[in-house]
């Protein structure tokens, strides 16, 4: 059977994504154990700017956009 | 919840800073001069040191800031306190100041520069304010939608006054591309428990022939622990299109004032041809997302959204070639897309923290009832050279197939199909990103970074025959943008 290439791209996604949530058997971590999840480089808008100005890219030149986050809002942007 | 993990740390530095400003508001620096601040010198002594552990570590460091967190943080919410009460209330005070400037440039064709300038400030201690105000500019050339030839093709311009022209072979551009767009973004963040947080946001963009008004709102929960947390998001958004020499009529021709007699009949015949009223757009966004924490390294994250869209959503600018049995074109019709569209995506991240720096993988699946779907992969790493200085590595792929109502041209013998677009952003498409940024770490909190990337945008052949002459040229030509950016953060 010759798959899609959407579909084999839909099949690695799935298996990326149950690699990733099977990889561990217990899920969150003491309160004494964030330290790593502190660092302003683990934060998750921590390039906030940087991710603002790709999605105005992404979104001039692409035919779709979003999905990250909202609040982006609209432009006419070409 | 992430804002809460980082906020241990951010509160010794606001309690450092009402100190600072509580010396200049009480306009005695012999006051402050005298160790007296602190009776109790392990208090002083635990915040120092919370201050001191709170700015950004070196990835390699195992600072174990949170082991007693709980505990300084009540101490220092008690300081606080102590601080607001003395000045009669709560203090508005800016804590992260982020600028960037930012060039793109497509070779012969647009060049954008960008400058960005977002300012985070806290009310009290519940209340995180955010504004943003962005500034473009943009200039250039664009694609007009239509097919190269083997010919020169003449163009008129969107205003009615002039025509552009494209040489031989070339992809027809309108060179007559030029705005400058102003947003402002606005949020406000309250926190009303441990575990519980709402959202406000505004939008506001506008340019010479678009504005556009938004609002937002979201809530979060956080619960196991604080390892995991849930959120809804809520955005509507109200745009209005007023294109330059009006809004063209569906399926209009491409008038020329060579085939009139006289100025006044040319421009009572284009005028049939537009809408001289603005138009308006309407969006909805909602979304649901989750955050768990995996391990002591490692987090997931997934969102799910849906944004309904009603109302102008034709570029006015862009047009179809209509061609004869030889690919020669035999006129031009402005394009005419629905006016509605249902969009869902699906994201999921996953980050994790590495002894030398960080690393993300993320994708995101996205389709709509315009037959649009797509498959984005993306990652950074970073690596931390040295406690000051770190390097990363941008990488991502993009595909999408080609809306139901594409079509790279048509024919002059066929039926007109009730919408339709040569757009190249609704055809099948890939595209790849390349990125490095460098990032310093200098005194006084001030960081510098750079970043220069490549984006591919490879428009891919959607199968339609082709006709005539139109075999022999690039109807899908690559075009390599380059992205550079400077950043600043104090």
């Amino acid at each position: 059977m010759k798959l899609s290439i959407d579909s084999r791209i839909t099949y690695i996604a799935s298996l990326f994504l149950m690699l990733t949530l099977s990889g561990c058997s217990t899920l969150g971590v003491q309160p004494w154990e964030r330290d790593q999840f502190a660092r302003e480089d683990m934060a998750l808008d921590n390039e906030k700017l940087d991710l603002t100005l790709d999605d105005h890219i992404y979104f001039s030149k692409e035919g779709t956009s979003g999905g990250r986050s909202q609040g982006g809002g609209g432009c006419g942007c070409n | 919840m992430w804002v809460q993990l980082t906020r241990m740390s951010e509160d010794a530095k606001i309690q450092a800073k009402q100190d600072n400003s509580s010396c200049l508001e009480l306009s005695s620096l012999l006051e402050c001069a005298k160790p007296k601040r602190y009776k109790n010198i392990s208090k002083s002594l635990t915040i120092a040191s919370l201050a001191l552990f709170s700015s950004p570590s070196f990835a390699g460091d195992t600072v174990q800031e949170n082991s007693g967190s709980e505990l300084v943080n009540n101490i220092t919410e008690s300081e606080k306190k102590k601080s607001a009460e003395s000045f009669g209330g709560k203090q508005l005070e800016v804590t992260k100041i982020d600028m960037a400037l930012l060039y793109y440039q497509e070779p012969n064709r647009v060049t954008a520069a960008e400058g960005i300038v977002n300012l985070q400030a806290s009310y009290g201690d519940k209340s995180v304010l955010d504004g943003k105000l962005l500034l473009d500019t943009l200039s250039g050339a664009s694609p007009n939608g239509a097919v190269p030839q083997l010919q020169q093709q003449t163009f008129t311009r969107p205003s009615g006054n002039g025509v552009y022209h494209a040489v031989n072979g070339d992809t027809p551009l309108d060179d007559t591309f030029k705005d400058t767009r102003l947003q402002i973004n606005g949020s406000w963040v309250e926190t009303l428990s441990s575990a519980d947080k709402v959202n406000f946001g505004f939008h506001l963009s506008r340019e010479y022939d678009y504005t556009s008004l938004g609002l937002n709102t979201g809530a979060e929960h956080s619960f196991n622990r604080g390892n995991s947390s849930v959120n809804t998001a809520l955005g509507y958004y109200y745009d209005i299109v007023d294109p330059v020499g009006g809004r063209p009529v569906a399926w209009a021709p491409m008038l020329y004032r060579e085939d009139f007699s006289s100025q006044v009949e040319f421009e009572d015949e284009f005028d049939k041809t537009r809408q001289e009223s603005s138009a308006e757009k309407q969006t909805l966004d909602i979304s649901f997302g989750f955050t768990q924490l995996l391990n002591r390294y490692w987090l997931v994250q997934g969102n799910y959204s849906v944004s309904y869209l009603n109302g102008y959503m034709t570029d006015p600018y862009k047009i179809i070639s209509l061609v004869d049995y030889t690919g020669t074109a035999q006129g031009y019709r402005y394009e005419h897309r629905p006016d509605s569209r249902l969009k869902n995506s699906v994201y999921l991240l996953t980050k994790g923290a590495l002894d030398t720096g960080v690393v993300d993988f993320s994708y995101r699946y996205s389709l709509d009832d315009w037959g649009i779907k797509s498959h984005t992969f993306e990652t950074h790493y970073r690596y931390q050279f040295t406690s000051t200085f770190y390097g990363q590595l941008h990488l991502r792929y993009y595909r999408q197939s080609a809306a139901d109502f594409y079509h790279t041209f048509l024919l002059d013998t066929a039926k007109e199909p009730v919408y339709g677009s040569a757009d190249s952003r609704l055809g099948a498409l890939d595209t790849y990103t390349f990125g490095v940024k460098f990032g310093h770490k200098l005194p006084d909190g001030f960081n510098i970074s750079y970043r220069l990337e490549l984006y591919q945008h490879k428009p891919l052949d959607n199968g339609a025959e082709r006709v005539g002459q139109l075999a022999e040229l690039a109807l899908f030509e690559q075009v390599d943008a380059v992205i550079a950016q400077v950043g600043f953060t104090f």
